[in-house]
């Protein structure tokens, strides 16, 4: 019997005129290549949703990059028609696969993803078992009491351990190793069990039919074309067509152009029932109008209470974008303002940096999120940018306990002051057993403190700690998977903030500040990093016709010093018939050379130097995690 | 070897734009330059347009290249005639290359061309480079004999493990004698030295140039040794072979010869030039004031101008297609660049402050003029000078001479 409806089923769960008990709503949670987006359009073909023509590999992420890297930024959620056999009699269900972003940078969004399911899909590299990342994901799920699949993926690979990994997995979600499902995204395996599964296992949605309209948004998406696209999950009432609704934490209204279900294109329906997942147009520009985590509600019959309390994104992690090109700036502040209409999480400032020029300061939920927004200015609006070290928010009281927010380490006030707070997180890392020893020692000199440490098998550890956010921004990342030969995996949650004793280091080229270098680090590492930022830039800064002294300071405190010796010659020996004409155009070249130069007091300074003084592989490494 | 420059086509006839015969010569004098492109073996160090005979494949003809580069000079004549730039030479060079290489007479066959077909004013100044063993008492005199005035030496170093390293093939017991032999056929003489060869400690250097001033000679040329790009020497340098020349070191060995030459009363009059009064070379300070000069050869270049614009052209540069131009009758050169106010006057900054007469600061810029304070102060420019007008480069302006050139350009 084929599980793909005939039409007489298809009718019973037709969009707007579906029994919630005809529903589920599920999401995949997974590490990044444990092959989620494989399974999904394999679910896709298995459904008849999309057919082996059109399928396009890994058809949920649309972004370039998303495909590049194989990770999904925005969540979308696909509608597939499935029948099984229930009580007996042959039933069409519609099930609707929501996907999650998977990095804690998106934390929020993950949450409000998983908020419009009842259950999840556990899927674990059968050859590499569970990461930290899917772990924290799971903890999101359990806690939203969502019933879990546990499923082992890429059992075709020879390297396969799936006895290994079902234990692992049975130890963590309960229940016994042989409830773990195994399968194959690459050949199909499995796959129609697992849908038949999820019929059977994931509880059919719950809501009001009767009550005022709510809908939760899970996400939305800016689209050239049609501007933002919301994707809702309905609780409670019904969404329809060119009625007014209403987003209860703006209290905004907007007409309902449009609302449908995506399968696997964007499908226009007479509305939205109970337990239905799909999307909404309105016509606005901004995602900020159709913010993640709202309640949408009928303007004429609005529901009393938001589902759930509405959180403004906040930024965790800072830096300065720069364009290479002075020229640039233009074109990069234009930039920002069209991937903002797509990005609710970005905040961006101008900012002059006296080394680099007029860029932005810009605000990012964490490092990957900044990764991401870099590569895509310099991808899709073809810009070269550098940006400054990353750093985190700082709230300084002084001593007359006025509070400053610090977000640029050159901004830091000096006088005096009462405490400095700065945020923490509580961090999981998983490893093998044999790395407890290197992990330790690193988190130790990255003032962490151990909270606690489990086995979740004899050769596997869960070590939690507590550790500074601006510990992890640089080279954390890198510097544990160099110690443990790339088997760590890392994941953290905010975890508030703490009183830490905190020194703004100063970087002076001649006794002029360098802004772009400026760093708040904790005292005992304020020598480290004046003495290694001022090695690194007596390298990169050429010699002058005078000695250029390279200073660090806290405060009026000197703390490391270098020296770049006077320039001693600079004069071609010869100069007679056919060198003048090489002289002439050395010069001229050395002059255009001089445009790109930026003057700190008297140091003529190259571009480039600055940006190699600045640039850290830590940044990339610690995204592709 | 070098690169030529790119530039833009010279016409068959090599003639010159016809407005430089409204416009008078930027300086006075005309020089003639003539290459001689040979060499027994190439230097490890050396860029220069030459060639020895296995690199020629036998095709480069040594023996009528006299005849061939006379046929330049008959055209020189014509294209400086036909913009009212014909006139007796003040200044003959033969350079190379090795110029004594020639057969027998050939260098008094070419300045017996440059006589007949310019003239050569009464008390011009012939120089020939020559190199310490490719000379002997006899080739001197007959060099006197057929008008030469002055010779230039390649002595470059007087220690021998320094010589090795740059190929360089005499004995340095050889230097004082032909020195003494230039002098008896009453021959100027002026010694080319290079510093901060690899291995060269600075007791070498000042044991060169301590050599050099107890020939006698009037005129020192010092060069820093530069490593070009496609050299030999390049190669070594950038497979690690040989150590980099460390410009520091360089400096401290330009200071030390600036010191010794002053104290034997030869002073600069070019940042790589010493000479007692009234011995500086004169053909090279027409370089350096923008004179008319001609360069006859492979890979020579030529320049005639006026104040406010001039014409710089090169040579094609291998031996065979510049003989085969010629006996065509066409010009051997290769391209042209025509410069405008703007270049002119960038290369009158950058030439003229390398002299130890100047720059007269009313030749600068508002920015150029500008800057001059700032010069004074670090110690770059002569202060007492620019008070009375004019730009002159103190000892460590000389070593910063490039640095300063950019600063008054500005």
């Amino acid at each position: 019997m084929s599980p793909i409806p005939t039409p007489a089923q298809a009718a019973s769960i037709a969009p707007a005129a579906t029994s919630p008990d005809l529903l589920r709503n599920f999401c995949i949670i997974a590490h990044i290549d444990h092959g989620k987006s494989t399974l999904a359009d394999r679910m896709l073909q298995l459904t008849g949703v999309v057919d082996e023509r059109a399928m396009r590999a890994q058809y949920l992420d649309r972004m370039e990059i998303e495909r590049e890297r194989g990770i999904t930024i925005k969540s979308q959620a696909v509608r597939m028609p499935w029948v099984a056999e229930v009580d007996g009699a042959q039933r069409a269900f519609a099930l609707n696969m929501i996907d999650t972003p998977g990095h804690v940078d998106f934390t929020y969004e993950v949450s409000r993803s998983l908020a419009a399911c009842e259950g999840a899909v556990l899927l674990v590299d059968a050859a590499q078992g569970i990461e930290a990342q899917t772990l924290a994901n799971l903890y999101l799920a359990m806690e939203q009491d969502l019933h879990i699949i546990p499923v082992l993926n890429k059992i075709d690979l020879p390297a396969a351990q799936p006895e290994r990994y079902a234990e692992e997995i049975a130890g963590l979600v309960g229940g016994d190793p042989g409830d773990v499902l195994r399968v194959s995204g690459k050949t199909g395996e499995g796959v129609t069990e697992l849908l038949d599964r999820i019929v059977h296992e994931v509880p059919a949605p719950v809501g009001d039919a009767d009550s005022a309209a709510r809908a939760m948004i899970f996400d939305s998406v800016y689209d050239t074309y049609r501007g933002v696209v919301t994707y809702v999950r309905v609780v409670d009432g019904h969404l329809s067509p060119r009625e007014r609704i209403l987003m209860m934490s703006t209290r905004a209204t907007h007409e309902l152009l449009e609302i449908g279900v995506i399968s696997p294109e964007p499908v226009p329906t007479k509305g939205l029932g109970v337990g239905e997942v799909g999307y909404l147009i309105t016509g606005v520009k901004d995602v900020r109008h159709s913010k993640v985590g709202d309640t949408v509600t009928n303007q004429s019959r609005p529901a009393p209470h938001a589902l759930a309390e509405y959180h403004d994104p906040k930024p965790m992690v800072f830096s300065g974008l720069y364009p290479i090109d002075g020229s640039d700036y233009p074109d990069l502040r234009d930039a920002l303002d069209k991937l903002k209409l797509n990005d609710a999480a970005l905040a961006y400032e101008p900012e002059t940096s006296v080394a680099l020029g007029f860029g932005f300061r810009v605000g990012f939920l964490g490092l990957l999120h900044l990764e991401i927004v870099r590569e895509r200015l310099e991808r899709e609006f073809d810009l070269d940018l550098i940006s400054t070290a990353p750093n985190v928010v700082y709230t300084v009281t002084m001593e007359d306990r006025s509070v400053i927010t610090v977000t640029n380490p050159s901004e830091f006030p000096g006088g005096k002051i009462h405490e400095v707070r700065e945020p923490v997180v509580r961090a999981t890392i998983l490893a093998p057993s044999e790395y407890i020893g290197a992990i330790m020692e690193l988190c130790q000199t990255r003032r962490g403190e151990l909270l606690g440490m489990d086995y979740l098998s004899p050769e596997r550890v869960e070590m939690r700690y507590t550790l500074p956010l601006a510990e992890i921004v640089f080279d954390f990342f890198d510097q544990l998977k160099s110690k443990t030969k790339g088997y760590a995996s890392l994941d953290y949650e905010q975890a508030g903030d703490q009183v830490s004793d905190l020194v703004k280091v100063d970087i002076l080229l001649q006794g002029e500040q360098v802004d772009a270098f400026s760093a708040i680090v904790h005292k005992d590492k304020a020598y480290g990093y004046g003495v290694m930022m001022a090695a690194k830039l007596k390298e990169l800064i050429p010699r002058q016709q005078f000695e250029v002294p390279i200073q660090a300071a806290v405060g009026s405190r000197v703390i490391a010093r270098e020296t770049v010796r006077a320039l001693r010659k600079d004069v071609l020996a010869k100069c007679y018939g056919g060198d003048i004409t090489r002289k002439r155009k050395l010069l001229e070249k050395q002059k255009e050379g001089k445009k790109r130069m930026k003057t700190i007091g008297r140091v003529d300074v190259p571009q480039e130097a600055f940006i190699a003084a600045l640039s850290t592989d830590s940044g990339k490494e610690q995204a592709k995690k | 070897m070098a690169r030529l420059p790119d530039g833009e086509p010279v016409p068959s006839d090599g003639a010159l734009p016809p407005w430089l015969a409204d416009v008078p010569p930027a300086a006075a004098g005309l020089g003639l330059y003539l290459h001689v492109p040979f060499c027994r073996v190439r230097c490890g160090y050396c860029d220069f347009t030459t060639y020895t005979a296995a690199e020629l494949g036998g095709g480069g003809d040594q023996a009528r290249y006299a005849q061939t580069a006379a046929r330049e000079v008959a055209l020189a004549a014509g294209v400086l005639g036909a913009v009212g730039r014909a006139r007796p030479v003040t200044s003959v060079f033969f350079g190379g290359g090795t110029p004594t290489l020639l057969p027998p007479g050939g260098l008094a066959v070419l300045l017996g061309a440059v006589r007949d077909e310019l003239g050569v004013e009464p008390d011009a100044e012939v120089t020939t480079e020559a190199n310490p063993d490719s000379v002997g008492a006899a080739d001197l005199e007959a060099l006197a004999e057929a008008g030469f005035t002055r010779v230039s030496f390649g002595m470059q170093s007087a220690v021998t493990h320094v010589l090795g390293v740059l190929d360089r093939t005499h004995d340095p017991a050889r230097v004082p004698e032909v020195v003494r032999w230039a002098r008896d056929a009453g021959l100027a003489v002026s010694l080319d030295l290079i510093y901060g060869t690899p291995g060269e400690s600075v007791d070498d250097w000042r044991t060169s140039v301590e050599a050099a001033l107890e020939t006698g000679v009037d005129h020192v040329s010092a060069y820093a040794l530069v490593i070009e790009e496609g050299t030999r020497m390049g190669a070594l340098v950038r497979r690690g072979v040989l150590a980099a020349p460390d410009p520091d070191d360089q400096a401290a060995k330009y200071e030390l010869a600036d010191d010794l030459l002053t104290a034997a009363g030869l002073d600069w009059y070019e940042v790589s030039n010493w000479a007692r009064p009234g011995a500086a070379c004169r053909h090279n300070e027409a370089y350096w004031r923008g004179a008319d000069w001609w360069g006859v050869g492979p890979g020579a270049h030529s320049h005639v101008g006026g104040p406010d614009a001039s014409v710089r052209w090169w040579n094609v540069k291998h031996p065979r297609p510049y003989a085969e131009a010629l006996a065509d009758g066409r010009t051997p050169a290769a391209g042209r660049e025509v410069l405008g106010a703007d270049e002119v006057a960038l290369e009158r900054v950058l030439l003229g402050v390398r002299m130890s007469g100047g720059l007269a600061l009313d030749e600068l810029s508002a920015a150029g003029r500008h800057a001059v304070a700032g010069l004074v102060a670090d110690g770059l420019l002569e202060g007492v000078a620019a008070v009375r007008g004019r730009a002159v480069l103190t000892r460590r302006g000389r070593l910063l001479a490039d640095a300063v050139v950019r600063s008054l350009t500005d």
